[in-house]
């Protein structure tokens, strides 16, 4: 699984690289396909070895949020609905009963609430509650198809998206957040609702959701097609 | 003049190459990593308090990073981790089978060498104390260089993961503090090659040539 001789490469490119490192130097045209696929073999790694389904991230109490969590858009200008009431999660692709769901219906279904720390790329943390319905339960109500093997999440911030594996997907900590330590969730994270999971780096947690599609060819994404880890799996 | 000593065989091809790996693989984590650190460049949870970090808020030189910008940074980091790991346990696998730790490993035992090399170096003894393929100041180096190197790779595994191994982040202090100590573990690695490098060039050139050939013929001969 491991390409022993794309490691030896590696190994004898690093040195030249932190000398020539001089200038800020991203590795080039030559290294830098090298390496995205083994950033490829690491999603990998992160998802079989690492990732289990069944292992909760620790929880924190109320009283050790953090005062502000920082956000961020895509968008010039912070993306707004015109009339929120209109806004409907379209869930669809390998699906037997593709689904239009309201807010409403998202919390009439069973309601997943945690304190959870939070992990961005770039290596800030901040604490905060989630309130949501879990994704598992929505591909459970749409009766998700054995073929589906990737979820991808569309969302209305200027078609910022990103493609999940299944198995985070369906972690019982992964959940649609319609909200945000106990009020409904704010536009600057994601309003009206957003994908949320302590098992993932932020970038992964697609806001502004409008759409949840099933697939059997892996979704790319935002940051992810720039180069980001596409498992970002913390 | 003492007569050019005779050849001895002093390094391993195993001990050989991954000391040059673990070189060039040690720059390539730390350029990537002051690359890394650039995007958020504190410790502590958002709103803090903060860590006491002489570098809050500050970028690196330039010609210091690698990588470019964040995600090609964290590539690199990720890509070069598994050889700086397999390099690692390699060398650790050779010293334990071949017997090779006992000449490098620091003991309590070496407490009492230690402290006449000590004397030696500050002129307070005047003959050089006997001692074995490295003396117990040496043994002490290499052996706290094993174990900040084994320090990296877990707070590394730390911050990579605090979900997964999250036990693994709770025994350092949390994510922030296994970043702090994570970044830590570069300026003693820096300290450390720099020291290093002098002592080599200064104290005894003979023994950067036994660690390309495997033949030494310095000034201290193995006597183990």
């Amino acid at each position: 699984m491991i390409d022993r001789r794309a490691f030896l490469r590696l190994t004898a490119l690093a040195g030249p690289a932190s000398v020539a490192a001089a200038c800020g130097w991203d590795g080039g045209n030559a290294v830098r396909p090298l390496l995205l696929d083994v950033s490829r073999v690491n999603d990998w790694v992160g998802e079989k070895i690492f990732f289990s389904k069944h292992r909760l991230a620790p929880q924190y109490a109320v009283s050790q949020r953090t005062a502000r969590l920082p956000s961020y858009f895509i968008s010039p200008m912070m993306p707004m609905l015109q009339d929120p009431r209109a806004w409907r999660l379209q869930v669809s692709g390998l699906v037997r009963q593709p689904q239009t769901l309201s807010i409403d219906d998202l919390q009439a279904m069973p309601r997943t609430t945690y304190t959870v720390k939070h992990h961005c790329v770039e290596g800030w943390s901040a604490i905060a509650t989630w309130h949501g319905a879990q994704v598992s339960a929505v591909a459970e109500r749409c009766g998700m198809l054995p073929q589906a093997r990737y979820i991808r999440f569309d969302s209305f911030d200027s078609g910022y998206s990103n493609g999940w594996d299944l198995a985070s997907a369906m972690h019982p900590q992964t959940i649609l957040a319609y909200g945000m330590n106990d009020n409904p969730l704010p536009p600057s994270h994601g309003a009206p609702l957003r994908l949320y999971s302590p098992t993932k780096l932020g970038y992964k947690m697609t806001k502004y959701l409008v759409a949840m599609t099933f697939t059997a060819e892996r979704p790319g994404g935002y940051w992810e097609d720039q180069g980001y880890p596409w498992f970002a799996g913390v | 003049m003492t007569p050019p000593a005779a050849p001895v065989k002093r390094h391993h091809w195993i001990a050989r190459v991954t000391h040059w790996m673990t070189f060039v693989l040690v720059l390539g984590m730390i350029t990537s990593g002051l690359q890394i650190y650039s995007a958020y460049a504190r410790f502590g949870e958002r709103g803090g308090p903060y860590y006491v970090n002489a570098f809050e808020n500050q970028a690196f030189p330039k010609w210091s990073r690698l990588g470019g910008w964040l995600a090609g940074a964290l590539n690199w980091h990720f890509a070069l981790m598994w050889p700086f790991i397999a390099a690692g346990v390699l060398y650790l696998s050779y010293l334990a089978l071949s017997g090779e730790w006992r000449s490098l490993l620091f003991r309590p035992r070496d407490i009492r060498g230690a402290i006449e090399m000590q004397k030696y170096y500050l002129r307070v003894r005047k003959d050089h104390p006997p001692q074995g393929k490295h003396n117990p100041l040496q043994k002490l180096a290499y052996t706290f260089i094993i174990l900040l190197g084994v320090l990296s790779v877990l707070t590394g595994f730390a911050i990579y993961k605090p979900t997964q191994f999250s036990w693994l982040t709770a025994l350092f202090g949390g994510f922030q503090a296994a970043r702090y100590w994570h970044f830590w573990a570069v300026w003693i690695f820096t300290g450390f090659l720099v020291v290093h490098v002098i002592l080599v060039f200064v104290v005894d050139p003979a023994s950067l040539r036994a660690m390309i050939s495997g033949w030494y013929r310095g000034r201290f001969p193995s006597r183990d």
